[in-house]
């Protein structure tokens, strides 16, 4: 454990993502136990600017900024992590399966992720947010899974196929070992650091596609509101034209922001960790 | 899938034949070129498909919900609405759905998508062409500034590593490139506009300004620039750090081949060296990511013309979805689509242009 934290914190840039996703995970997951939600409309205080019962000021209800900040990202973080994992197991199987089995299974495969890969993934999923009601979390993921799986799917294709030629899996094969001991035991592990990397940013891109969804107000609202629908409600009550309510609108979008950033300084670590050439 | 898949049907492979016979037709199919142009009709044709049958056979489906809410609101028989609802979605609804199917397509392939039924009498294909130029006009603009952009930053970036410069670029290409588009688009509105006053948004949203008349003169084009530059300048701003980020790697790899070096021992000078023996190659992988990141910017288009007024498609498609006005929803998905996959055609065709490998080569590129 100290050892996997000593070789995260190798990297500074990285290790600061680390430590951001930490923080991240622990405002979404804790915090709302410690933090009361605030549902109290106080119609003469909109946009109070911030003050020591209230650190982030109040909104366009007079409703704490700061308690939809920590509500808000529970839903964000499950998102990118539940996607993220989704896509990168479909990736897995189907792109090694196409590289190992080849054949009709290959073209079949690759077929699919070209005619996936050609459909501009935002619009269909607004299309599909109007058909069906995204009110489901886990719904949600899986949808965003089942449309950014192709990507990672001809990534992981390739690779396999690289590593496939080896000198140790050939070795592995001459020694008769099975199709699954190849794959699991021989390739996977050496893709390892190529597979964490993508599922970060299977995770950033979930988080965009979520957000973008509540922004333009195709995610229903909820007890405890995303940020994404955060910034929505910001947006249509007009609380950027106010100077006082600066906040009520850059929390979200920072909050949004931020998250991305240490996903994606994260990576970095991974680099490092995963790659025995640069330890 | 669509050129393996398709190619059997039209080409019956015959046992015996190993070599490459001269027969023109056999050339044709192997033209790399032919193969990508039949698998970007055949995507399309997926797409309506699979539009058509969601939209036709959901259990709620837009067309039984038109049907009910007609009845509903005016009073009016099944069969009246019925009626309406067939007019609407250009398709016979008594008829078995493989033949609603087929009467569908041929509608589609002479341009007629139905009729929106907010505005009533408006043909879908005259809102598709009333909006998709301001699209196509923002995003390839933002696209080719953003790629020549990218390339030449990358370049700068590679030529001099380690240095202050390339940190400094670096820093800034992961971060804008971290960050949705969208979430920089409200930045800029909060900041720039609202707080600071450094730019007139009020007067800068819209596509253009009204009373300008559209012509070819310096007065309309300048205004349509000045309308353009808030979301151009978001899409550059967000696709530029992976341009100058990947076109970064691919030079310092491009930088140890061989005939670089040759090139140099050649006495070359550097300023030649680096365009037409570094740039040229290692600008080459970039084309592929060219085709992916159109699609991207398209979709995002839906984000970033609403929250600039942009007057363009994606903003029409999110209107058509609020108000359900399913005729243009499926018209204007169907058109996002069919420009997606162009644009990747061309991506690919002109890929193969720089590229001799791709169009010789007899198996996939990739």
């Amino acid at each position: 454990m100290i050892q996997a934290i000593r070789m995260l914190a190798r990297n500074k840039v990285g290790f600061a993502g680390f430590i951001g996703i930490v923080l991240f995970v622990l405002v979404a997951f804790v915090g709302p136990f410690v933090v009361p939600i605030d549902k109290q409309t106080r119609p003469n205080a909109a946009y109070e600017a911030p003050s020591l019962s209230h650190p982030m000021g109040l909104d366009f209800q007079g409703r704490d900024v700061f308690s939809q900040f920590v509500h808000g990202g529970r839903d964000v973080v499950v998102i990118a992590f539940l996607t993220g994992i989704l896509t990168t197991t479909i990736a897995i199987v189907l792109g090694s399966l196409s590289a190992v089995l080849g054949g009709r299974v290959d073209s079949i495969i690759m077929g699919l992720v070209d005619l996936w890969l050609g459909i501009p993934q935002f619009p269909l999923l607004v299309v599909l947010a109007s058909l069906v009601k995204l009110d489901n979390t886990i719904l949600l993921a899986m949808i965003l899974a089942a449309l950014s799986w192709p990507t990672l799917t001809r990534a992981i294709r390739a690779q396999v196929l690289s590593l496939r030629q080896r000198d140790y899996v050939e070795a592995a094969r001459s020694l008769g070992m099975g199709t699954r001991h190849i794959i699991f035991n021989e390739i996977l592990p050496n893709m390892m650091s190529y597979i964490a990397i993508s599922l970060i940013f299977g995770m950033t891109a979930a988080v965009y596609q979520q957000a973008g969804l509540a922004f333009l107000g195709l995610i229903p609202f909820s007890e405890n509101n995303s940020w994404g629908i955060a910034i929505q409600l910001a947006w249509t009550k007009g609380a950027i034209f106010f100077r006082g309510s600066l906040l009520t609108i850059m929390v979200p979008v920072l909050a949004i922001a931020l998250f991305q950033l240490t996903l994606v300084s994260f990576t970095r670590s991974l680099e490092e960790a995963f790659n025995p050439r640069l330890r | 899938m669509a050129s393996r898949a398709v190619q059997p049907n039209l080409v019956p492979s015959s046992p015996v034949e190993v070599r490459p016979s001269h027969s023109g037709l056999r050339t044709v199919f192997e033209n790399y070129i032919f193969r990508r142009v039949i698998k970007a009709l055949f995507t399309i044709w997926f797409v309506v498909t699979i539009t058509f049958f969601v939209i036709r056979l959901m259990p709620s489906n837009p067309v039984e919900l038109f049907i009910q809410e007609q009845m509903l609101q005016y009073g009016i028989s099944f069969q009246e609405a019925k009626d309406q609802a067939a007019a609407l979605f250009a398709i016979d609804l008594n008829a078995p759905v493989t033949t609603q199917y087929v009467e569908y397509m041929s509608h589609l392939v002479r341009g007629d998508l139905g009729q929106s039924y907010r505005s009533k009498g408006t043909q879908v294909s005259a809102i598709i062409r009333q909006f998709l130029p301001w699209t196509l006009f923002s995003v390839g603009l933002a696209l080719t500034i953003s790629f020549v952009l990218g390339i030449s930053l990358g370049m700068v970036m590679a030529y001099r590593r380690e240095t202050w410069i390339d940190y400094l670029l670096s820093t800034f290409a992961s971060f804008v490139s971290s960050v949705p588009n969208y979430l920089i688009a409200i930045i800029i509105i909060v900041l720039f506009a609202v707080q600071w006053k450094l730019i007139n948004y009020t007067a800068m949203r819209g596509s253009q300004s009204p009373g300008i008349p559209v012509g070819f003169n310096l007065k309309f084009l300048g205004d349509v620039l000045y309308h353009a530059i808030l979301p151009v300048s978001v899409y550059v701003l967000t696709t530029v750090g992976s341009w100058m980020l990947a076109m970064k790697s691919s030079t310092v790899a491009t930088l140890e081949e061989d005939y670089v070096t040759v090139a140099r021992a050649r006495g070359l000078p550097d300023s030649r060296i680096m365009t037409s023996y570094v740039g040229r190659n290692a600008s080459l992988p970039l084309f592929t990511q060219l085709a992916i990141s159109i699609g991207f910017v398209v979709g995002g288009s839906v984000l970033i013309e609403t929250i600039f007024v942009y007057q363009g498609i994606g903003q029409q498609l999110l209107k058509a979805i609020s108000q359900r006005d399913y005729p243009v929803m499926q018209g204007i998905f169907l058109i996002i689509v069919i420009s997606v996959t162009f644009a990747n055609l061309l991506a690919d065709l002109l890929y193969s242009r720089l590229d001799p490998r791709i169009r010789i080569g007899k198996e996939e590129p990739k």
